[in-house]
């Protein structure tokens, strides 16, 4: 092994130890970059060159910033209010169950394609995180603090698996397209991206599982935490 | 012939909002650095908007070049801490709660819009045409769909709620500022992603892991690529950026030439247990760290925390699954 083998590696412990010392992210990353450009014997006009043109290509990664507008005015007019209050309603409703309809709803659009139905801007903030935490308000009256983060930061975490684990199975997807490109590029012939899809079944089913698992032990979890204050509603 | 919404077209509409961010929080007396705040927004949005007037005077390879200057702008001002919150003014809970009665289920309209368009906009309306152009961009489908059903979605609301057209771009200054840097570090990501493949970081990984690799068993074999995907998604935030990596390093030249395992399972699961370090790691801030100042949580790391119980079962069912199914 020579230097010039593990040379551009150098970014990695980079970001690991910048992260450590909690250096600002983005900070870090532009350094990793522009250290491992310039290990690897890039100039610094190709290197910058490089990254403008990377950042062009990846713009539709900011297309959030549209959303945040509507979202934005319709909690100005009580979204996150009339989201609680709808599902106040439903007497079967609590916190855990409202995310494991959603957790599967969420996985199985995003196997068939529908990824954006779902997103932390559009549907996490303004509509699901209101309803679970409304949903365990009019079971808890006095539900406390950490309760609530509870709820809020599960309700995202349900957005992220159902999303991640359903999408690889659709075979239009990036990531299958991904692998089936790289396969082809590496001489294996005969493959379909179908076939991929596929193989993603069993560990989808099997995150589906887990994650309904533990939403239901946070509602046990919540029950505990609010015991006391807990009102007999029938 | 250009679509009616393409590609440039959404950049453009993107680089407005922001543009008028930036004069929003140069004007916000409550951020104690609306100048540099301003300076960050501003630079992003000039990659939007100026990218092509540049290149047509300067040329392709100065604009990459001032872009590129812009990116490190950027994260100087983020290092410094140049980013800051303006405190706006906001309606209490319980006004909120009066609107919200008067309003109803009005207000699930809009909200509602934005996936609806999108989805018929990416199934239904790729192939339409408008005045014999392309409605949508047809390389692009979802986010062009995404961006015509924003526009739908904008104008849903100020119809049913009244106001003004623009008072969304106001309330949108308010969550931008609460996600501050975070929500360019998705972008600055796929940068060092185009470093690391120009660098030949992937080659490197290879040599490393074939040299260290033990030449063990198929079952630790299996388990040094699922944990190897997890890990380096971690540090990449990406799973995408892990995967030719880990899979030209350890699951081609070992797990498929020298124990014949079947490709399709192996990198189907070799994707997903990359997906389970995103799942973990900060890097990956639009799915972890975005959303948790987007739900005011205490612990910035609340989201991970709520994810790993998951993600660490889910990594070992996967080495599992790929030991059952990809030699059988």
């Amino acid at each position: 092994m020579t230097l010039a083998d593990v040379l551009p590696l150098i970014g990695l412990p980079l970001i690991v130890g910048g992260f450590a010392f909690g250096l600002n992210p983005l900070a870090v990353v532009v350094a990793s970059g522009l250290v491992t450009g310039l290990a690897a014997g890039l100039s610094v006009d190709q290197l910058l060159q490089l990254i403008g043109e990377k950042f062009l290509a990846s713009r539709q990664l900011a297309i959030f910033v549209l959303i945040l507008p509507v979202i934005g005015v319709l909690e100005r007019h009580g979204l996150r209010q009339r989201a609680e209050a709808w599902v106040a309603g439903i007497r079967q409703a609590t916190a855990g169950r409202i995310l494991m309809l959603y957790l599967i709803l969420r996985e199985g659009a995003a196997a068939v394609g529908l990824l954006s139905i779902g997103g932390h801007v559009q549907t996490v903030r303004p509509l699901l995180a209101p309803m679970a935490e409304g949903a365990a308000e009019a079971k808890y009256p006095s539900l406390s603090d950490a309760s609530r983060e509870r709820i809020r930061a599960q309700a995202a975490a349900t957005d992220n698996i159902g999303a991640f684990f359903g999408e690889d199975i659709f075979i239009a997807f990036g990531a299958v397209l991904l692998m089936d490109a790289f396969l082809k590029d590496n001489g294996f012939q005969g493959i379909e991206p179908l076939q991929i899809g596929l193989w993603a079944i069993p560990t989808a089913i099997s995150a589906l599982a887990i994650h309904l698992f533990r939403l239901a032990l946070m509602d046990r979890a919540l029950a505990r935490e609010n015991a006391g204050v807990a009102e007999t509603r029938r | 012939m250009s679509a009616v919404v393409s590609l440039p077209t959404v950049f453009l509409l993107i680089g407005a909002v922001l543009l008028m961010l930036v004069v929003m929080t140069l004007a916000d007396k409550t951020n104690p650095r609306r100048g540099t705040t301003a300076l960050f927004w501003g630079l992003v949005a000039a990659d939007f908007l100026l990218d092509r007037p540049l290149s047509d005077v300067f040329g392709v390879a100065a604009c990459h070049r001032l872009v590129g200057l812009s990116v490190i702008a950027m994260a100087l001002i983020a290092g410094c801490r140049g980013l800051g919150a303006g405190h706006p003014r906001f309606p209490s809970v319980g006004s909120l709660t009066t609107l919200a009665g008067r309003f109803g289920n009005r207000l699930f309209v809009p909200a509602l819009l934005i996936p609806l368009v999108t989805v018929i906009g990416t199934v239904g309306l790729t192939g339409s045409l408008v005045a014999g152009r392309p409605l949508l961009d047809p390389a692009n489908p979802t986010v062009t769909a995404l961006g015509l059903a924003v526009v739908v979605a904008s104008l849903s609301a100020w119809l049913l709620l009244g106001g003004s057209p623009l008072a969304g771009v106001r309330e949108s200054k308010r969550l931008l500022d609460s996600i501050g840097w975070a929500a360019m570090l998705p972008q600055l990501l796929a940068v060092l992603g185009g470093i690391f493949v120009a660098a030949g970081t992937g080659q490197s990984v290879k040599t490393l892991t074939l040299m260290v690799a033990p030449e063990g068993s198929r079952l630790a074999m299996v388990a040094v690529y699922c944990l190897g995907m997890a890990a380096f998604t971690m540090v990449m935030g990406n799973a995408f950026a892990a995967f030719p990596v880990m899979t030209a390093g350890i699951a081609l030249p070992i797990l498929i030439k020298q124990f014949g395992a079947d490709p399709a399972p192996l990198v189907a699961i070799g994707m997903y247990s990359g997906y389970c370090g995103t799942l973990m790691t900060p890097m990956a801030a639009n799915f972890n760290m975005v959303p948790a100042a987007l739900l005011n949580l205490k612990d910035r790391y609340g989201v991970i925390r709520a994810q790993v119980p998951t993600a660490l079962p889910l990594l070992a069912v996967n080495i599992l699954l790929m030991y059952l199914l990809a030699f059988r």
